[in-house]
């Protein structure tokens, strides 16, 4: 066991899990909001808006993250149209490629979760709501989607560890995350166990905090 | 369509033949992980504290940490445990683990820990009775268990399983970091050399659409299978 190579390696490791927290965060917030807008046509009566949003989520799911970002990274920018125009700003760069892949892959995640979530919502609820005489569009906003969020933070809270896991998949195009600064020390270093102790203590480190900030967000909205 | 043609002109042998390797690696990832399952579960479910913590530490650290980071520690210590090992027995030439069971093992041990996690709600969620029930038929713990519990375990468990599968399926992906040619790997180099990388890796992508999509279909069938009667 090379106790100075782990303890050298150690604030190189936590300035890379910096930028894994920057790609987690980043991409959470927008596959939030490409969750709930899916979630939302899942549940519209039209045939054909509901088999769409079905199908994006059907397809993200259904491939592994490395193939979604390797077609939008490698795959995009072999199209000349998008090279004239201003999303090629966006689609040059490795980060914001790896954050377009994990939003729209944790957008599906979240999709399901959430229809899952408004489904489970007692009429009852809605009946009581409208009794009031308050408006359909209130009752979304103010009844249904609050109560759609505080039932899939268990869920939601397993979706946030999964996607932290996935953003190791960054490292795949040139992003020195934390996997790709922990694989770069180990093929300078040839000290796979060292590194991986490291590493994976930091990874573990966040799931934690977030497994508790979940569980706590949880506590303080339950419903008794 | 000539890019998928088989023969030398195309990839679509190559790929076809890559397909087959993404089967055959998840298979054998998945049972291995069975064999993790096997030995984890009944220490997750062990009264004793210290096998309890070992259980426990399996399942935590193999979900908590991403399974890149697992893949690179088999890909670059892989090598070197072995050769450590071979040492003790006198044995000091470099010795090469096949990329198949590096990666094999790297998934295996990976789907192992989810397999561990869903046979352990499956046992605690079957009644108590059932294994009272099992004691009265004056059955030995082996006949208990094999005859009573598993069956049972197996029919709540398979729904579960069948998402460890597809996580598998897709974790495969990964191995290809490491040269397997699975289908990862076949449309890296097939991108690689025609330079046509979306092509081929939307053709990656519906390779794998269709693979969860028939998994799904015989899973299916399978849990039919073993809720006969209820």
């Amino acid at each position: 066991m090379d106790l100075e190579l782990m303890i050298n390696s150690l604030p190189k490791l936590l300035s890379a899990a910096l930028i894994t927290l920057k790609l987690l965060s980043v991409s959470l917030i927008i596959g939030l909001f490409i969750g709930l807008l899916f979630a939302i046509l899942r549940l519209n009566k039209n045939i054909f808006i509901n088999r769409f949003a079905y199908g994006y989520s059907y397809v993200f799911r259904g491939t592994p993250l490395l193939v979604q970002i390797f077609i939008i990274y490698f795959g995009l920018g072999q199209i000349e149209y998008l090279r004239s125009t201003f999303l090629w700003i966006i689609l040059k760069e490795p980060y914001w490629c790896a954050i377009i892949a994990f939003a729209l892959n944790t957008g599906a995640y979240t999709s399901e979760i959430l229809r899952s979530a408004f489904q489970t919502i007692k009429p009852g609820i809605i009946e009581a709501g409208k009794s009031l005489g308050i408006s359909s569009n209130i009752i979304f906003y103010k009844i249904q989607i609050p109560i759609a969020i505080r039932q899939s933070l268990p869920a939601y809270g397993n979706e946030i560890i999964l996607m932290m896991k996935g953003t190791s998949l960054a490292s795949t195009v040139t992003i020195m995350d934390l996997t790709g600064v922990a694989k770069y020390i180990i093929s300078t270093t040839f000290k796979p166990v060292e590194v991986f102790i490291v590493a994976g203590s930091i990874y573990l480190f966040m799931t934690f905090i977030i497994h508790n900030v979940i569980k706590f967000l949880e506590k303080k909205y339950s419903f008794n | 369509m000539e890019l998928l043609a088989f023969g030398k002109t195309g990839w679509g042998d190559e790929l076809f033949i890559a397909t087959l390797m993404t089967i055959a690696v998840s298979i054998t990832a998945m049972i291995i992980g069975f064999f993790f399952a096997l030995i984890f579960t009944p220490l997750k479910l062990s009264k004793n504290k210290f096998f309890n913590f070992i259980g426990n530490s399996y399942t935590t650290v193999i979900r908590g940490v991403p399974e890149l980071l697992v893949i690179y520690l088999f890909f670059f210590g892989g090598t070197g445990a072995v050769m450590y090992v071979a040492s003790i027995f006198g044995y000091n030439e470099y010795i090469e683990i096949n990329a198949f069971i590096t990666g094999a093992f790297a998934i295996g041990i990976i789907s192992g820990a989810y397999s561990t996690e869903v046979f352990r709600g499956a046992i605690q969620s079957i009644d108590k009775g059932q294994f009272e029930a099992a004691k009265t038929l004056g059955l030995n713990k082996f006949g208990q268990f094999f005859k009573i519990i598993l069956p049972q375990t197996l029919r709540l468990a398979i729904p579960n399983l069948s998402n460890v599968w597809q996580i598998t399926l897709k974790d495969t992906s990964l191995i290809s970091v490491t040269g397997l040619v699975e289908i990862m790997r076949q449309s890296y180099i097939a991108a690689g050399s025609t330079r046509d990388p979306l092509f081929f890796y939307s053709f990656a992508a519906v390779l794998y659409l269709l693979l969860t999509f028939l998994s799904m279909k015989i899973i299916n069938k399978l849990e039919l299978k073993y809720s006969r009667g209820y």
